[in-house]
């Protein structure tokens, strides 16, 4: 069932308050991740814009239904960007609409460039929602630095609308780059791949982006051109027992959108320290394909046919292990429904996560069930 | 500052409190003498002092676990501490509370240079968490001005910030991981070696709770490889609205260098006579530095320079060595101790949009000629954070007053004009009655509910952050 778009945040409180029953919430729909949700749909799309930019401040607040592309253009104007690359799961799940800036702070998506400048929880400065209540609560603001109080913020961050309802979010944004160079190094072994990329990384040289997509480690420098040409060198005779690198034009889009993948279907979204990699790579059992990021610690994982009910189990077992955490991102509605999604988390930090849940959402009216374990 | 009441119940079970403590811990590590326990009276802001009930300084998670679930059963306020350098009064005692200090944890358990973290005990000190790395060539970012001092427990019960934060982040951009004992004993891993949460970010929302929800004693941190190398260059203008007009231009040209400081003329001089860096004299210095391999070092001090030599410059001097720039540095980081020789002093740490920089300067500047109390300036003008230092005499009745009042008029003037009442600093006592003019009623509600959840007896550092007539009703429902 779909009520009419909401308009204002005022809007939101007043449905949010005379609910009486499960609200799905939803900006672009670009995002069916979770156990399937059903109850009203509480379109959040409608509260759309560009508050204010300030590009000498490098902050800009929006409206948390603001299209994402909208940002990236307000942005490109001025040669400044989101510098956590948000990924776009659209290809993947065959979704239509645009992917928001609010859907974006809900889910914490961030990719390739992640693992240097940060992901989006490290980007958000200030949200405004909506909570179960139907309290209109802010915290943070549009300063860069800021602890006046708890740290609402990246509570919210990934808590997938679980909590409340963003309607705004404010971010810190950082310049454009004048040169982007990526190394191209084949390495056929995944351990040893990783083990370039941790040497890349664990340089002086401010790798931006280490992937590896087929056989091939990606490795991406981004800068003043004199400065990126000096570090490709650098980095090709750091990097020289591994193999040769070769400057290449690649596609980055490729491994933040995880596109080697969009035709699986199902697809995991893993982090784990970049050493464990390819121990998880080992669970994933033969026909699955697998794009390693951020160095390693982040695995995409699709899988076509087969049985994705017990490779799910066993990356889940695997990560539980290990230390990180495993997340079906595409999957059938059937398999979404009967296994637990998201990590199960072990006891204290369950029972938090519970309490918190019920002290935002008291009547668990919120994509309730979600991200349930 | 007025603090709650001492539960007089509490103070009256003191032997027996100190008995069941000495029952789980080291004679040593429990300190009940008035004459010990004065120690820690309070923390770097000295204006105010009560030596605690008890204090306490386990030396291992399952020590803290048994003090906290101790003192939850006895209902007694626990007031973490780390090294005591919280400028907020973060770790200031009341008279009826167990002082938890985690000095004696200080032990690097894993250094892991593959995978680039380290994982220590909350006590050890923020620049020994590097100094443990640095031989490898790694470091840990933040870097607060009291890093010799300050510990990894209070950097994450504060999210402090440093002057390098403008490229590396603040400590919760750089915590991965941390151990953490509830108020009832209970042990609690959150995050690790891998980035970001699978579910609920618990560990951002620890990061900067001030010790009200947890005490952390084992943390998880980012290290970085040392850059190539760092040089900063000296610009001197004739008023803050031309530096901070030279800054935006910096940053809107799209270079982001490491660190953009600012001090006022005051200031400059204070630091100068402490550091001897040959600071140019002028109402407004910016020292911006950058980071890479020297001809990179180059390209971009280049283009600094070409920048601020559109905004006229009465000095415009690079650093010529690895000497210089020690010096430069230093005097930047004393410019509290530097003050503190001269005069009485309240720092503030107000954050504001960068465009304010100018309004907020002149407002402070009118201020100051008002309140009769002199004011210097320093803070990162990259990010907006500043540092306002106001002199008073101690010594003279009612100045300190004055002095609380002028500041509280300042952060309130940052909140209007966009910004907030603490960057890097944290609440404390000192800013917690202004919190009602950054955040609603509503607002602080929501906080105040995560509060009830890690700690809903109200016992950990119970008297901070929240204005007290908020938090009223749940410390006394609580009691």
């Amino acid at each position: 069932m779909k009520m009419d778009q909401m308009q204002s945040e005022n809007e939101i409180a007043e449905v949010v308050r005379g609910a009486n029953g499960p609200l799905q919430v939803r900006g672009g729909g670009t995002r069916t991740v979770g156990r399937p949700v059903t109850g009203e749909v509480l379109d959040v799309s409608g509260l759309s814009g560009v508050t204010l930019y300030e590009p000498g401040a490098l902050t800009i607040v929006a409206q948390a239904g603001t299209p994402v592309s909208e940002i990236e253009a307000a942005l490109a104007a001025e040669n400044q960007r989101l510098a956590f690359e948000p990924y776009d799961l659209s290809g993947m799940l065959g979704s239509s609409g645009a992917s928001t800036i609010g859907g974006v702070v809900a889910t914490n998506a961030s990719g390739p460039r992640r693992i240097m400048a940060g992901a989006a929880r490290d980007f958000a400065l200030g949200v405004r929602f909506v909570d179960g209540a139907g309290r209109v609560i802010k915290n943070g603001g549009r300063v860069m630095k800021n602890v006046t109080g708890y740290d609402l913020v990246k509570l919210m961050c990934g808590s997938r609308g679980t909590l409340g309802v963003l309607t705004e979010v404010s971010l810190k944004v950082l310049p454009g780059v004048e040169t982007t160079q990526t190394l191209v190094l084949p390495v056929a072994d995944a351990a040893q791949a990783v083990a370039a990329m941790s040497r890349a990384l664990g340089s002086p040289y401010e790798v931006s982006g280490a992937a590896r997509v087929g056989g091939d480690v990606w490795l991406r420098l981004e800068g003043f051109g004199v400065s990126v040409s000096y570090r490709a060198d650098a980095l090709r005779a750091l990097l020289s027992e591994f193999g040769s690198a070769q400057v290449q034009d690649v596609d980055w889009t490729t491994v933040r959108d995880a596109v080697p993948l969009h035709g699986a279907d199902a697809v995991w979204r893993i982090s784990v320290k970049p050493g464990d990699a390819p121990a998880v790579l080992a669970v994933a059992s033969a026909g699955c394909d697998a794009l390693l990021d951020w160095g390693g610690g982040l695995i995409w994982i699709g899988q076509s046919g087969g049985a994705p009910q017990d490779t799910h189990a066993a990356l889940q077992a695997c990560t539980a292990a290990l230390g990180g955490h495993a997340t079906l991102i595409k999957g059938a509605e059937d398999l979404r429904a009967s296994v637990p999604v998201f990590q199960p988390e072990p006891r204290p930090v369950a029972d938090l996560t519970a309490a918190l849940r019920a002290q935002f959402d008291p009547r668990g009216i919120l994509n309730p069930g979600l991200m349930a374990a | 500052m007025e603090m709650p009441t001492p539960n007089p119940d509490v103070m009256a079970r003191k032997a027996r409190v100190a008995a069941r403590l000495r029952d789980v811990l080291p004679r040593d590590s429990v300190i009940d003498d008035p004459a010990q326990t004065r120690a820690y009276e309070c923390d770097a802001l000295t204006a105010y002092r009560c030596p605690p009930m008890l204090a306490v300084l386990p030396a291992s998670t399952a020590e803290v676990s048994d003090v906290l679930r101790i003192c939850n059963e006895e209902g007694v306020p626990v007031v973490p501490r780390g090294s005591g350098t919280s400028l907020a009064g973060g770790a200031l005692p009341t008279a009826d509370c167990v002082i938890l200090g985690v000095a004696r944890m200080n032990a690097v358990l894993e250094t892991d240079y593959h995978n680039r973290f380290v994982r220590v005990q909350s006590g050890r000190t923020n620049l020994s968490v590097t100094g443990a790395v640095e031989g490898d060539g790694f470091f840990y970012a933040p870097d607060p001005s009291s890093q010799l001092a300050c510990a990894i427990a209070g950097n994450i019960a504060m999210n402090s910030g440093g002057a390098h934060c403008l490229k590396y982040g603040v400590t919760t951009n750089n915590l991965m991981g941390v151990t953490l004992v509830q108020m009832d004993g209970t042990v609690v891993e959150l995050g690790g070696a891998h980035l970001d949460a699978g579910g609920l970010d618990l560990l951002g929302v620890i990061c900067g709770s001030e010790g009200q929800l947890g005490v952390v004693t084992e943390a998880t941190l980012r290290i970085l490889h040392k850059p190539e190398g760092a040089r900063p260059v000296l610009m001197g203008f004739d008023s803050a609205e031309i530096a901070g007009a030279c800054v935006a231009d910096i940053i809107k040209a799209g270079l982001l260098p490491v660190a953009i400081e600012f001090m006022d003329r005051m200031l400059i001089e204070v630091c100068e006579d402490f550091a001897k860096a040959d600071y140019p004299m002028c109402e407004a210095l910016l020292i911006v530095e950058v980071e890479g391999s020297d001809a990179e070092i180059d390209a971009q001090l280049a283009l600094i320079k070409e920048i601020a030599l559109r905004h006229s410059p009465v000095a415009l001097r690079e650093s010529a060595s690895a000497d210089e720039s020690a010096r430069i540095w230093a005097g930047r980081k004393a410019a509290f101790s530097a003050i503190g020789r001269i005069s009485d002093y309240m720092c503030l740490d107000g954050t504001i949009p960068v465009s304010e920089l100018p309004y907020v300067l002149r407002r402070i500047g009118e201020m100051s000629k008002q309140y009769g109390l002199p004011v210097g300036n320093v803070f990162h003008a990259g990010d907006g954070n500043m540092h306002p230092l106001i002199c008073y005499d101690a010594n003279k009745p009612g100045d300190l007053e004055l002095c609380e009042e002028f500041g509280a008029e300042v952060l309130k003037l940052c909140v209007e004009v966009g910004g907030c009442l603490t960057g890097e600093h944290g609440v404390g006592i000192e800013k917690r009655d202004l919190m009602s003019h950054q955040y609603e009623p509503a607002d602080l509600d929501a906080q105040m509910g995560v509060k009830d959840v890690f700690d809903p007896n109200w016992l950990l550092n119970p008297a901070k952050v929240f204005p007290l007539a908020s938090s009223e009703a749940r410390r006394i429902a609580a009691e």
